[in-house]
């Protein structure tokens, strides 16, 4: 067994960064995910494990120094909250042109514009249908506990660099707050070699120059690099679905809920069964890939999906394309900053059942 | 004597530099950026640094800098240049890294990342484009644009109450503490490519001593932009752009220049 520790979500990511063996943290604050840089600064990571920690000077900033340091085969992160998160987007786009691996971590806030520093799901479309522009698409792993956040800072580099692909954490500022147990595992050390083809090293007699760039003036060319992104987006949708089901053997409904509004449904799940409706819960831990054919399954023998989000209904979307018209889909969510209770989701699943 | 008795090695006076890749320049004729290419490079050739070198080209015309130049290179978003080459040396302390940026990247877009790098004193050598007019996109005003100057943005002249003053981003950086060596150079007579190569080898030496940044500015045409042929673009730089932009070390091993 790992080392014990108790700790807010924001916290184990940076544990986890560390243990994990990432090279370099580049940020800028924001509530309510500061405490993932402070914390850092706290564990002097340049003598723990020789990473780099710096605070830039916007989050513009931050994505460019990641590029930077990715181009270069280095693990390397940053974070933020949704304002910080868009300004993000043009170097997440670069990012996922140039095929280079690295991790963001969004807890996301309420929005739009400056919105409020509460917690909320309504990123969700930025995260998982692009956000940046250009045709692309990001991993995006959604943690719904403390260990979960400590525990996807490896798996996203392991994702990041298996696909040389961006991952984004889209975490929310209930899980990034709250304190909860985590295990940690044992300190890994920092990759030595950087032997991959596209990895800048500097240029040897033995080898052509090296070029990282998401340009290419022709358009033919350019098309088939889209092609071949798709490709591996294709890869990644079959092989890379992480999903948990609760509850839904033999579930009439099934909801459809990630992070905080899981935790909050599991609880509705409770309630609803003690009330006599056989609801289960699906969680999508991959919001992108998304699992949408195990919904599209589930929807051969259930009644219908309740998508319960803290946003106005963006998975929703993606709860109907995959359910594809075979039974009635609905959205329960409150937003803006507030987080439903479950009794709260209970009534906007009876509300949905008398629709 | 024929052509072919000429052609022989012991009679070689001058070549491309190794550092070049044999591709052909994408530049205008006359235009100054393959000058400066070549000067970088031969420096990076001389110091025997190409396979310790990581070079970040920025979005202008020299955006497929790293397409000629022979060294393993990044090309970053439009502006963020110092901001990557940040990212990069922080990652590798002992790789030798520059930026290669014009003035809408470097002095608009990119102001915040320059003047942060420039403070931070990250260990890395800025080459600086600076041809009063953002060459790529057609002829339109740049940050660096002269009062009165025609672009195709400002038809009738920059006119400051309209348009801002031309800023010398260069004087900014040096007066923070992060530079170590600042200075405006141009490439276009020998006696100025001599000076300018003498700059940017300094600048990269620099990188040894860990002190700060290294800003090399070089002043230099856009013929096309500027609508010009090459021989008329050099002299009305040297008529009115070095008045506003002198020449000259601006900041020398951290000190700045008495004038
Ligand atoms: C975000 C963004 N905005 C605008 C552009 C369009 N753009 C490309 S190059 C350029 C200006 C470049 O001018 P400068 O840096 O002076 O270089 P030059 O072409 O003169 O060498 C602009 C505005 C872009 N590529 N990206
Ligand atoms: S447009 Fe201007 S800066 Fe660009 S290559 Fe031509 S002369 Fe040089």
């Amino acid at each position: 067994m790992g080392e014990l520790k108790l700790m807010k979500g924001n916290e184990a990511i940076a544990e986890a960064a560390i243990r994990a063996g990432v090279d370099a943290y580049f940020g800028y604050p924001i509530t309510p995910q500061s405490e993932i840089m402070e914390y850092l600064a706290s564990e002097q990571p340049e003598k723990r494990t020789g990473m780099v920690l710096l605070q830039a000077e916007s989050e513009v900033a931050a994505i460019n120094m990641v590029y930077g340091a990715a181009s270069t085969g280095k693990k390397a992160m940053t974070s933020s909250s949704s304002p910080g998160i868009s300004l993000k987007m043009e170097g997440i786009s670069y990012l996922a042109g140039a095929e280079l691996p690295c991790l963001i971590v969004n807890v996301v806030r309420g929005g739009p514009g400056l919105g409020t520093i509460q917690p909320s799901q309504a990123d969700y479309f930025q995260a998982v249908k692009g956000g940046g522009h250009g045709d692309y698409r990001l991993i995006v792993l959604a943690p719904a506990s403390v260990q979960e956040m400590a525990d996807f800072v490896g798996l996203g580099f392991d994702l990041a660099f298996k696909y040389r692909n961006p991952v984004m954490i889209l975490s929310d500022g209930v899980i990034g707050q709250m304190m909860e147990k985590v295990e940690f595992g044992e300190q890994q050390p920092r990759r030595t070699k950087f032997d991959e083809p596209w990895m800048l090293t500097g240029k040897t007699p033995d080898r052509p120059h090296r070029i990282v760039t998401s340009l290419d003036l022709e358009a033919v060319q350019m098309e088939k690099h889209n092609l071949d992104l798709q490709a591996k987006y294709k890869t990644i949708r079959e092989n890379e679905v992480r999903f948990e089901e609760i509850a839904c053997d033999d579930a009439d409904y099934i909801m459809v809920a990630y992070g905080s509004s899981a935790r909050i449904c599991q609880k509705t799940v409770k309630l609803a069964r003690e009330s006599g409706h056989k609801l289960g819960l699906l969680r999508p831990i991959t919001l992108y890939p998304f699992p949408s054919e195990r919904i599209s399954q589930l929807a051969d023998k259930v009644k219908g999906f309740l998508s319960v989000e803290m946003s106005s209904g963006q998975m929703v979307e993606d709860v109907m394309l995959a359910v594809n018209g075979k039974v009635k889909v609905g959205h329960y969510g409150r937003y803006g900053g507030v987080i439903h209770s479950p009794e709260q989701v209970l009534c906007g699943f009876e509300e949905f059942l008398s629709k | 004597m024929e052509l072919k008795d000429i052609i022989k090695p012991e009679n070689l006076v001058y070549k491309r530099t190794e550092c070049l890749t044999d591709k052909v320049l994408s530049y205008c004729p006359g235009c100054g950026h393959g000058t400066a290419h070549r000067l970088v490079m031969e420096t990076i050739e001389e110091l025997g640094i190409q396979s310790e070198t990581i070079g970040v080209a920025s979005v202008g015309c020299s955006v497929l800098s790293y397409d000629f130049m022979d060294v393993d290179m990044t090309g970053a978003a439009h502006g963020r240049a110092t901001a990557v080459a940040t990212g990069i040396k922080r990652c590798n302390p002992e790789k030798y890294v520059f930026t290669y940026q014009g003035d809408g990247d470097l002095a608009a877009i990119g102001t915040a990342e320059t003047i942060h790098a420039c403070n931070r004193g990250e260990n890395i050598t800025i080459i600086f484009i600076n041809n009063g007019i953002y060459g790529m996109t057609g002829g339109q005003m740049a940050p660096t644009t002269l009062l009165g100057m025609k672009s195709s943005t400002t038809p009738y002249g920059r006119e400051s109450a309209l348009m801002g003053n031309p800023i010398k981003i260069t004087e900014l950086v040096a007066q923070l503490p992060g530079t170590y060596f600042v200075t405006r150079q141009s490439v276009h007579t020998p006696a100025n490519v001599r000076k300018a190569k003498k700059a940017i080898m300094k600048a990269f030496d620099n990188q040894k001593l860990k002190k700060g940044l290294s800003f090399v500015e070089i002043v230099s045409n856009c013929n096309s932009g500027w609508k010009m042929t090459p021989v008329t673009a050099n002299k009305w730089m040297e008529d009115n752009m070095f008045p506003f932009y002198p020449l000259g070390d601006i900041k020398v091993d951290g000190e700045l220049v008495k004038k």
